[in-house]
């Protein structure tokens, strides 16, 4: 897929998922990310990760890029899991060592906790992995047109974010530029404490910033020659339409909900 | 069909008003190709911008194909049939993909998707970009992103183009680039252009070459006819053809070397007769 571009973590590959409208995954995610805090019993989770697990399948993304997207919150999730660990006063007590103890409840809380933010991160890295930058800025310009009633900018909220995506790698070509300059005239950006360096960003970050002015009125002054006028009246040459994949989606959304509300009813 | 009477326009700033135009008079027929000279500060780009009405006149008057420029009801449907490139690729291409950007100026004017489509596809062939139109515009050349951001303007199906020193950045294969596909624009399509620059053998392609300075205009007239003028040329700070230089200095010289010729090609063959009817020696 040529539409990549150097930004984000899309893996572009063809699948049900890939083909989904960016609508459908959005409003998905977030249905998701309802059912899992709703999400009480063992049989719940169960239930979640074998979908999770159904879903990453049929995304086509190697798991390696679904794990990767874990490292970041590992810290947090080691705070989160000892956190519940140790302090969880109910349940009958397995192990204690001066103040710390850990329950029975202690671990199944825990561990809950532990599978609840695992999916959370890969149902959500499932949509930008699935999903272009472009894609979705498009997707979320549509999501919020109902909106714009009530005075939200919603195009212009789109088109913000697709010209900064436009412009990231022309701004990072600059600031290569700008380093190099800097350098070749004797900065020095390597050596000295903390403190000393981000002073020696300044010469980067002062160029850059001009820089990014200039470019902003000249693109302001090319969009109205080509009759920019904002939001209203306009079209677009993307189409944006509910396929076989989204209805695909849709059934899957019934019957997980379905499942969640037999498991509750039986476990009763 | 621009008609320009009397027109003045400055720069105001905090020291005071800076004329850029002074009581301009120009007349652009339909169709032509016209090539604007003149250095920095000559006002060359300032008559640029009127022309689709990012600038409007001060004083005198602005018409392009019967608009008055003037007239802020209708200043969209100036911009539809006036395009203008400017200098910087990279910072009149506003979207992520080649073909989104070219669709553009399109969503903007309402345009619907199926017609849409069909324009964008047929103005990326017109400017052979046609397979690159699902890349990322960062990543092509130069004289690519040009043509892109020329492909752009030409899907709204403009009868002229301003070009304002679209090929300063470019290197030498880029510049080639860009000016083949103006050129074909000219003749093909009949779109008026008008091509600001600062490269007399781009001028020279031109049907005729209007010279600038201090805001106003000094020469007019075709190719041939300004670059005989080189002492004029010279005095206004711009160069001329290495031809016609070449030419100039033998005729100082009291060599009897033709007048009008601006291109290597023919200044071959011109100094290969010369040689010959002296009988002196032969070249090949």
């Amino acid at each position: 897929m040529l539409r990549d571009i150097t930004l984000g973590q899309y893996y572009g590959v063809n699948s049900p998922l890939h083909r989904m409208d960016p609508r459908t995954k959005m409003l998905w995610v977030i249905y998701y990310m309802t059912l899992l805090f709703m999400a009480s019993s063992v049989w719940e989770y169960a239930l979640m990760t074998a979908f999770t697990a159904l879903a990453v399948k049929a995304s086509r993304v190697p798991i390696g890029f679904i794990t990767r997207g874990l490292k970041p919150i590992a810290i947090l999730m080691l705070l989160t899991v000892g956190l519940n660990l140790f302090m969880t006063p109910t349940g009958s007590e397995l192990w204690r060592l001066g103040f710390l103890k850990i329950t029975d409840d202690g671990v199944v809380i825990a561990a809950k906790m532990a599978v609840r933010l695992v999916l959370l991160i890969i149902g959500s890295s499932l949509l930008t992995l699935t999903t272009s930058p472009i894609v979705l800025t498009g997707g979320i310009e549509r999501l919020l047109a109902p909106f714009a009633r009530l005075g939200l900018p919603s195009h212009e909220i789109a088109m913000m974010m697709s010209i900064a995506l436009r412009f990231i790698p022309t701004l990072m070509e600059e600031t290569d530029k700008i380093i190099k300059a800097q350098t070749s005239r004797g900065a020095d950006f390597e050596s000295g404490g903390p403190i000393k360096r981000v002073k020696a960003m300044a010469p980067i970050l002062v160029p850059l910033f001009v820089g990014a002015f200039r470019r902003a009125d000249e693109l302001a002054v090319a969009m109205e020659c080509r009759c920019y006028r904002g939001g209203s009246g306009r079209t677009s040459l993307r189409r944006f339409a509910f396929g076989r994949d989204d209805l695909f989606a849709l059934i899957w959304a019934v019957a997980l909900l379905a499942a969640i509300i037999t498991i509750k009813v039986v476990t009763r | 069909m621009i008609k320009a009477e009397n027109l003045s326009f400055s720069y105001r700033g905090d020291e005071g008003a800076a004329a850029a135009l002074k009581k301009l008079n120009i007349d652009i027929a339909g169709g032509e190709f016209v090539a604007i000279l003149g250095h920095n500060g000559s006002g060359k780009s300032t008559f640029a911008k009127q022309l689709n009405a990012i600038l409007t006149p001060e004083e005198g008057r602005l018409t392009v194909f019967g608009i008055d420029t003037s007239d802020e009801g209708s200043v969209f449907e100036l911009r539809k049939n006036v395009g203008m490139v400017f200098q910087n690729p990279d910072n009149q291409i506003v979207a992520t993909v080649v073909e989104e950007d070219v669709a553009f100026g399109l969503e903007n004017l309402g345009v619907p998707r199926d017609e849409m489509r069909r324009r964008v596809d047929e103005a990326l062939k017109t400017v052979r970009m046609y397979d690159y139109r699902l890349h990322a515009p960062h990543l092509l050349s130069g004289g690519q992103k040009q043509r892109v951001a020329i492909a752009g303007i030409l899907a709204m199906e403009p009868k002229c183009i301003v070009l304002d020193e679209p090929t300063a950045m470019l290197d030498p294969s880029g510049r080639a680039e860009v000016m083949e596909t103006v050129r074909r624009l000219n003749r093909e399509k009949g779109i008026t252009i008008i091509h600001i620059t600062h490269y007399m053998d781009e001028a020279v392609k031109a049907d005729r070459c209007i010279v600038m300075d201090g805001g106003e205009v000094v020469m007019d007239g075709p190719p041939a006819e300004i670059f005989a003028r080189v002492e004029e040329l010279r005095a206004l700070g711009l160069d001329v053809p290495q031809a016609a230089e070449l030419m100039y200095e033998l005729r100082k010289r009291g060599i009897d070397a033709p007048e009008g010729i601006l291109r290597s090609a023919p200044c071959v063959e011109a100094i290969a007769k010369m040689y010959k009817d002296r009988g002196t020696a032969n070249v090949r």
